[in-house]
């Protein structure tokens, strides 16, 4: 039966390697047909969600189906029909371009002909055909990651796995593997990566799902993670009158209806506003009449990042205030 | 049974692809041996053909049997080398990803491994022949039997390091630990000198060295013909060890491959 059964599904899957707890009841599904992306920290539990799907991995509790079938019970079923791109450059130096995706080729039981028509037409979309017979130890690294690619392609897959695919890649060919991984969604693959950049999963992911400390902090677009910060972000740096002032001052803030969250430390002041050009001059008096100095005033529409950071709790820290410390309450 | 085939042909094929594109690895293989056993021992220990219990006309004659032999336990322990480069690098998830059988790709490293060192065997014999008019008594047929023990001997050293290799963390620490094991195995192996000749305790241990018999049998041949009753007792404790190796390896595969 053909429904619309997802690619991906994960339920409540743990994973511990030996005391270390790597997942923590992780659970996500990802649609047929979507780029799907899992943005984390390193160490966040991104490689161990991609080896327990891809079947080198076995969770120690919790539910994993890949297109349909158990990833523990089914693993070799699974194996058969997806794709899996390392997250290192796991190529053989002594082997040319070519050799390895003969090598996949007959490990994925592919005939010689069929073999062939595939390996040609792998090395014509990752644009490695004048360099397939050369050794791959003359490579560069781009041109291992294109290999790269073309071997997670080879048994044509409906599900492609990418650990980090563009880490430490120059600009250029991160364009080009995010165009070939484009060309490849608009083919009807569905796509599953996990990545620590911000701009990659904010530009070719459709759906996003935040993780840290081994689960799902949170999931969706990243239009709609953004909307989901609730408007524009208002920073102060203030110096205060009086040590214990920004308690009140920030209690004052919340009773304004327009402003939807106030955050602060001892210095500043974080504020989630509808408009912050609108509502900007009311809070600057509210400021001064508490009697305090504004240092610096910033703001910005939320990016991919802020939803990182709110989520995960931490990021940049000299400019955002950490999680833990902003001891404010928050009403939504 | 097609498939495992297809898997085994083509992961062989790549063992012997890497060593084409490096054959230096195979010729030091071949001239370890040659230079330091051959010609630095073969001089300088020449007295040792007065020793007690030693059977032979010279020195030389005497140690190509060891020589042999000590060039199937550096190419058998060595030989999970390759799969725990594989391991290091990230290729062998590659591999581990797709849907093959995991005992193909244990299965084509004992099939290189073998391979390649029943070549080294081979080329020893010729060796040996060419340079110092060593020539195996027993004939064609001696030769056969002596690359039937070496491959025995090779088929439980090849489990043991495809075991160490998936086992341990580094290819330092797997060269260091063959390392320590290797000499003093050589040394309490009648490879070199005659086991009569050893210390009571040297002998003692030397009968627990699974390389002596494989030493025995293969001198013999060299030396003395077809010893029958020699040749197979050295065959059972020799498949008693490939037992051994393989039931601990194969258990170290299933858990590391699952």
């Amino acid at each position: 039966m053909m429904g619309t059964m997802p690619a991906v599904e994960m339920k409540g899957v743990t994973k511990f390697y030996g005391n270390v707890r790597a997942l923590d009841g992780l659970s996500l599904e990802v649609q047929e047909g979507e780029i799907f992306g899992l943005l984390g920290p390193n160490g966040a539990g991104k490689t161990t969600t991609i080896k327990i799907l891809i079947t080198l991995l076995r969770p120690t509790e919790g539910e994993v189906k890949v297109l349909g079938c158990d990833a523990v019970h089914q693993a070799r079923e699974v194996r058969q029909r997806i794709g899996y791109v390392p997250q290192e450059r796991a190529l053989d130096r002594f082997l040319t371009g070519r050799e390895h995706l003969h090598l996949l080729a007959n490990l994925y039981h592919l005939g010689k002909q069929e073999a062939t028509q595939q390996i040609d037409r792998l090395l014509t979309l990752v644009d490695l055909q004048d360099k397939a017979d050369e050794l791959v130890s003359d490579y560069s690294g781009g041109m291992k990651r294109k290999l790269d690619i073309a071997c997670g392609l080879i048994p044509n897959p409906k599900l492609l796995f990418l650990d980090e695919p563009t880490l430490g890649l120059d600009v250029q060919s991160r364009i080009r593997i995010w165009d070939y991984l484009r060309q490849l969604k608009a083919q009807g693959m569905t796509i599953l990566m996990s990545t620590n950049y911000l701009d990659e999963a904010d530009q070719l992911c459709d759906r996003i799902a935040i993780v840290d400390r081994g689960q799902v902090k949170a999931i969706g677009s990243p239009a709609q993670l953004k909307q989901g910060l609730g408007g524009d972000r208002l920073l102060l740096k203030i110096a205060p009158a009086k040590s214990d002032q920004m308690g009140t001052l920030a209690k004052t803030l919340e009773e304004m209806d327009t402003i939807r969250r106030v955050r602060y430390t001892d210095t500043a002041l974080e504020l989630r506003v509808a408009s912050s050009e609108a509502i900007l001059p009311a809070v600057l008096k509210r400021v001064a009449d508490a009697g305090c100095h504004v240092e610096t005033v910033q703001y910005s529409r939320p990016s991919l990042e802020d939803v990182f950071v709110t989520y995960t709790g931490h990021g940049i820290k000299e400019e955002i205030p950490s999680e833990e410390s902003l001891t404010g309450t928050a009403h939504e | 049974m097609n498939e495992a085939l297809q898997e085994i042909t083509a992961m062989t094929m790549r063992w012997f692809r890497r060593l084409s594109r490096e054959p230096i690895t195979l010729v030091f293989g071949l001239i370890q041996p040659m230079l330091f056993w051959l010609i630095l021992f073969g001089n300088q220990f020449k007295n040792v053909a007065r020793l007690p219990g030693f059977q032979g006309t010279d020195y030389i004659n005497f140690l190509t049997g060891g020589v042999i032999v000590m060039t199937v336990l550096n190419s058998g322990l060595a030989g999970g080398v390759d799969l725990l480069f594989d391991k290091e690098n990230g290729f062998l998830e590659r591999l581990m990803a797709a849907p093959i059988h995991r005992s193909s790709l244990i299965l084509s490293r004992f099939l290189f491994v073998m391979v390649i060192t029943g070549f080294q065997i081979l080329v020893l014999l010729v060796i040996a022949y060419l340079f110092f008019g060593v020539y195996p008594v027993s004939g064609l047929g001696g030769i056969a039997l002596i690359l039937f023990i070496g491959l025995l001997f090779g088929l439980g050293l090849i489990s043991l390091s495809l075991a160490l290799a998936l086992r341990i963390k580094g290819h330092g620490a797997f060269f260091s630990l063959i390392g320590f094991f290797s000499t003093p195995l050589i040394f309490l192996s009648g490879a070199l000198v005659p086991i009569q000749a050893m210390p009571l305790w040297m002998q003692l241990l030397a009968r627990l060295n699974p390389m002596t018999y494989a030493i025995d049998a293969i001198r013999g041949l060299i030396l003395h013909g077809f010893l029958w009753r020699t040749f197979l007792a050295v065959t059972g404790v020799l498949i008693l060890f490939d037992a051994l190796c393989l039931v601990g390896g194969n258990l170290v595969f299933k858990r590391s491959l699952g």
